[in-house]
C-alpha cells in the first residue's frame, strides 16, 4: 500500500424509487488524508457512502466514480471491496447463525487473494492471532468470535465492529457512516486512537460522517466538507468544524 | 450422503453436485420385473424364506394397497406410475457381515461413497443397502456381547421371530396410508435393532441406502426397539443417481420407545432429482422416555415425510426437527406429527426451509393433546427462508387440543433473502454466491449444528453445493 491512490468523484447524481437524492457530488480524496462530511439530516451523507459502495437500491443516474484507473460505478459491490474500499455502516447488519470470526476470515482471504495473486490464504489459527490483538487494542470481548455477525452486539460493540473488519481487511479507502454513534466517550476515544493509528499504519484514507466535535478533532482531518441537498457545498480545513459548531449549518446554506 | 473423509475429496474433485450421481454396473442376482403382481409378492416372500405370517401380512397389505385411494393433499403425485416400477432388486445371493465379501462392483460404489470407511472412525455399527437388500451389516463386537442387535430387517425377522413379531406393524398399521401399505406388501431390507436394558450406545449406527438401478422402487423397513434405560442414536443417508425417469422411495419405520430409553434418529436425504421419497415414520415414546427426529431433506422430486411421536406415557418428551432445501423441480413436503396421549409431556417441533428458483417447501404439521393430558408443553417453530420470487412456501400447521391446562407456543417466519443482508457481506469482499451460501448456511446452523460434526461439515458443503450456480 505504498504507493499512492485517488478515489475522483465527479459530479455524481444518484437517486433511490425515483428520489433524487444525489445532485452533482464531487470530491477526490488520497491516501493518507482525512475527510470528514458533515450536513444537516437528509443532505445526502449516508446515501453518498452508501453509492459509493455499490447498495442495489441505489440507481446512479450521472457522473463518475473512479479509483486511480478503475471505474468503480461498473464494478459489484464485492469487487469495489477487493479494489480496497470499505464501509463502516451505520446500522450494521445482523446475519444469524454466521459465526463472525469464519465470515470475517472468509472475507479477508478473498479479498486479500483477489488483490494479490500470489496471497495465500491465511490459516484459522494465525488469523484467529491477528484478529484478538485486534480485538484487544478495541477492547472487545474475544467471545464475538464465536458469535453470530452483530447478532447479541450492542450499539457500540457493532461500532467496534466495523472497525474491526476495517483493521483485518486493509482497505485503501474506508467510509465510516456515524461510527461515533452509540458509543460512550471511553469507547469514543478507543475507537477514535485505533482509526488514527490504521490511517498512519496502513496510509489508508478515511471518509468519515460525523456530527461530533469530539470525534473530529481527535481525527483531525485534513479536510471537511459540508453537504445540503445532495451535494458538496463548501470544503475548507478544520476550521470550518468550530464555525457549524457557533452559526448552524443555515449559515452556509444561505450562500 | 453420510461418510465424510472420503465424500469429501469426492465432492472436492468432482465439484458439482452430481458427485454422488454416478451409476454402477451390476450383475444382479434376481431383478422382478416391471409393475406389481401378487405372484411376485409371493416371490419375494419365497426368496427370502419367510414363515407364512409374514406372506399372509404380505398379501393383505396389496390388497388394502389396492383398494386406498392417493392422498389428496400434499405434494403432486401424479408422476408415478406404478406399472413402471420395479419392486424388487436382489444384488446378491446373501447379506455379508465381511466388507470383502461384498461383490466387487456393489464395494466400489460404497467405497465411492466412503463406506465402511467411516465405520472404524466414529460408528458403531453400519449397514449398506443397494438396491432391495441389505448387502453388509456388522456391529461392533462389544456390542453384540452387550445383546445389541442390529441386522437387516430380514434377518431380524429370520434371527429374532418372537420379538420382531411383537413390535412389527403395531406402531404404523398396513391401513395407516396407501404407500405404508406398499411398503408393507414389497418390503425389503432396512435395519432390525434391538437395544437391552440400560444399555447405551455411544457411537451412531449407522446405515447407507443407495438406489442404483432406473425406476426402482426401494421399500425398506425399519424397526428400533429400545428397551428401558437404553439409549442409541441411528443415522441414516441415503443417494441415488440421476436418470430421465423417476424411481420410488417408500420407507416405513417404526420405533418403540420404552420406559426412560431416548433413541434419536437423525436422517440426511440427498436422492436425486428423479425419486420420488414417500415415507412413513413413527415413533412411540413411554414413561419418562424420549424421542428425538432429527430430519434433514436435500434431495428427492418430491418429498413427503412428517415423522412422527406419540407421547404416550408421563413425562415423555419428543422433538422433531426438520430442514428443508428445495431447488429447481423440488417439493418437500415435511414438517412433524406429535400426539401428546399422557400428562406432563412435551413436544417441540422446529422445522426450517429453504427454496429457491422455483422449489417449492411446505411445512405440514400436527399438534393433538387429547382430552385427560394435563400440564403438556408444546413449542412450534417453522422459519422459511426464500431466494428469490419464483420459489414459493406454505405452511400448514394444525392445533388440535382437548385440554385446558395445555401451554402452547407457535411462531412462525416467512424471509426472502435479504438485500440488506447481502449487501453487507458483499462489502466486505465475498462474492454474492459467498454471501447467499454464508445466510443460508447461517440460517440452517441451528438444526445443523445438532449432527454429529462429521455429518455437520458435511450437510454444510452440500448446502454449499446447492448454492453453486444459484446467483448472478
Amino acid at each position: 500500500m505504498s504507493k499512492k491512490t485517488t478515489l475522483q468523484i465527479k459530479n455524481l447524481h444518484a437517486s433511490i424509487d425515483g428520489i433524487k437524492i444525489l445532485n452533482g457530488v464531487s470530491l477526490n480524496v488520497s491516501s493518507g488524508e482525512v475527510h470528514v462530511i458533515m450536513g444537516q439530516n437528509g443532505s445526502g451523507k449516508s446515501t453518498l457512502l452508501s453509492v459509493l459502495m455499490g447498495h442495489p437500491r441505489y440507481s446512479v443516474d450521472g457522473g463518475s466514480i473512479k479509483l486511480d484507473n478503475l471505474n468503480i460505478l461498473k464494478m459489484s459491490v464485492n469487487e469495489r471491496a477487493q479494489a480496497g474500499l470499505f464501509l463502516g455502516f451505520q446500522h450494521p447488519q445482523v446475519v444469524a447463525g454466521v459465526s463472525y470470526g469464519n465470515f470475517l476470515r472468509t472475507a479477508r482471504n478473498t479479498v486479500a487473494m483477489a488483490r494479490d495473486k500470489k496471497a495465500v490464504a491465511v490459516s484459522p489459527m494465525d488469523f484467529a492471532k491477528g484478529m484478538k490483538a485486534e480485538m484487544e487494542r478495541l477492547k472487545i470481548d474475544p467471545i464475538f468470535i464465536s458469535r453470530s455477525v452483530n447478532e447479541g452486539f450492542s450499539g457500540g460493540e457493532k461500532k467496534k465492529s466495523e472497525v474491526l473488519q476495517m483493521a483485518m481487511l486493509e482497505p485503501k479507502i474506508a467510509f465510516l457512516d456515524e461510527i461515533d454513534s452509540g458509543l460512550d466517550i471511553d469507547a469514543l476515544k478507543i475507537v477514535a486512537k485505533e482509526l488514527v493509528a490504521l490511517h498512519k499504519k496502513q496510509k489508508m484514507a478515511l471518509v468519515v460522517v460525523s456530527h461530533n466535535p469530539k470525534l473530529i478533532a481527535l481525527l483531525s482531518p485534513k479536510k471537511v466538507h459540508v453537504m445540503s441537498k445532495g451535494k458538496v457545498v463548501k470544503s475548507g480545513g478544520k476550521e470550518l468544524v468550530k464555525q457549524i459548531e457557533k452559526l448552524g449549518y443555515d449559515a452556509f446554506l444561505k450562500k | 450422503m453420510a461418510v465424510p473423509q472420503k465424500t469429501k475429496k469426492l465432492l472436492a474433485n468432482t465439484g458439482d453436485s452430481s458427485a454422488f450421481s454416478f451409476k454402477t454396473e451390476t450383475k444382479s442376482f434376481f431383478k422382478a420385473p416391471r409393475g406389481l403382481t401378487e405372484e411376485l409378492i409371493r416371490e419375494i416372500s419365497a426368496f427370502k424364506n419367510e414363515p407364512k405370517w409374514m406372506l399372509d401380512f404380505r398379501l393383505n397389505a396389496y390388497k388394502v394397497f389396492l383398494k386406498e385411494s392417493m392422498p389428496k393433499w400434499g405434494a403432486d403425485l401424479s408422476g408415478i406410475d406404478f406399472e413402471n416400477i420395479r419392486y424388487y432388486v436382489r444384488p446378491q445371493d446373501k447379506a455379508k457381515t465381511k466388507w470383502e465379501d461384498v461383490p466387487s462392483e456393489i464395494k466400489d460404489t460404497f467405497d465411492k461413497l466412503g463406506i465402511p470407511e467411516a465405520e472404524r472412525k466414529f460408528l458403531a455399527g453400519t449397514g449398506a443397502q443397494f438396491e432391495s437388500e441389505m448387502v453388509y451389516h456388522s456391529v461392533q463386537e462389544n456390542l453384540s456381547k452387550l445383546g445389541v442387535i442390529f441386522e437387516s430387517t430380514d434377518d431380524g425377522l429370520k434371527n429374532h421371530p418372537e420379538l420382531f413379531k411383537k413390535y412389527f406393524s403395531t406402531i404404523i398399521p398396513v391401513r395407516d396410508n396407501k404407500f405404508a401399505a406398499l411398503n408393507s406388501a414389497v418390503w425389503s431390507g432396512g435395519s432390525f435393532i434391538y437395544i437391552p436394558k440400560g444399555v447405551h450406545v455411544e457411537l451412531p449406527l449407522q446405515a447407507y441406502f443407495r438406489i442404483n438401478t432406473e425406476n426402482m422402487g426401494q421399500f425398506e423397513r425399519t424397526l428400533i426397539i429400545a428397551d428401558e434405560g437404553s439409549s442409541v442414536h441411528y443415522v441414516e443417508g441415503c443417494t441415488a443417481p440421476t436418470y430421465s425417469t423417476d424411481s420410488l422411495h417408500s420407507a416405513v419405520v417404526e420405533i418403540m420407545v420404552m420406559k426412560g430409553a431416548r433413541v434419536q434418529y437423525t436422517t440426511i436425504q440427498n436422492w436425486s432429482s428423479n425419486v420420488y421419497n414417500l415415507v412413513t415414520k413413527r415413533a412411540v415414546a413411554q414413561e419418562d422416555a424420549q424421542m428425538f427426529w432429527l430430519d434433514c431433506n436435500l434431495g428427492s422430486k418430491v418429498t413427503m415425510k412428517y415423522p412422527s411421536i406419540i407421547l404416550s406415557g408421563k413425562r415423555a418428551k419428543g422433538e422433531i426437527q426438520s430442514l428443508a432445501f428445495a431447488a429447481h423441480g423440488q417439493h418437500q413436503d415435511a414438517g412433524g406429527k406429535v400426539i401428546h396421549l399422557a400428562s406432563d409431556t412435551s413436544s417441540t417441533i422446529v422445522s426450517k426451509s429453504i427454496s429457491k428458483d422455483n422449489g417449492r417447501s411446505t411445512y405440514r404439521g400436527l399438534v393433538k393433546v387429547v382430552k385427560g393430558a394435563k400440564n403438556v408443553k408444546t413449542r412450534v417453530v417453522c422459519d422459511a427462508l426464500m431466494l428469490d420470487s419464483t420459489s414459493r412456501s406454505d405452511t400448514y400447521p394444525t392445533m388440535d387440543i382437548r385440554e385446558q391446562d395445555v401451554a402452547v407456543a407457535h411462531e412462525a417466519t416467512v424471509a426472502k433473502i435479504g438485500e440488506e443482508e447481502l449487501f453487507y457481506l458483499m462489502s466486505r469482499g465475498l462474492t454474492e454466491e459467498q454471501a447467499a451460501t454464508m445466510i443460508v448456511n447461517g440460517f440452517a446452523a441451528p438444526i445443523v449444528k445438532q449432527l454429529p460434526m462429521e455429518y455437520a461439515v458435511e450437510l454444510n458443503r452440500l448446502l454449499a453445493l446447492e448454492m453453486t450456480g444459484s446467483v448472478g
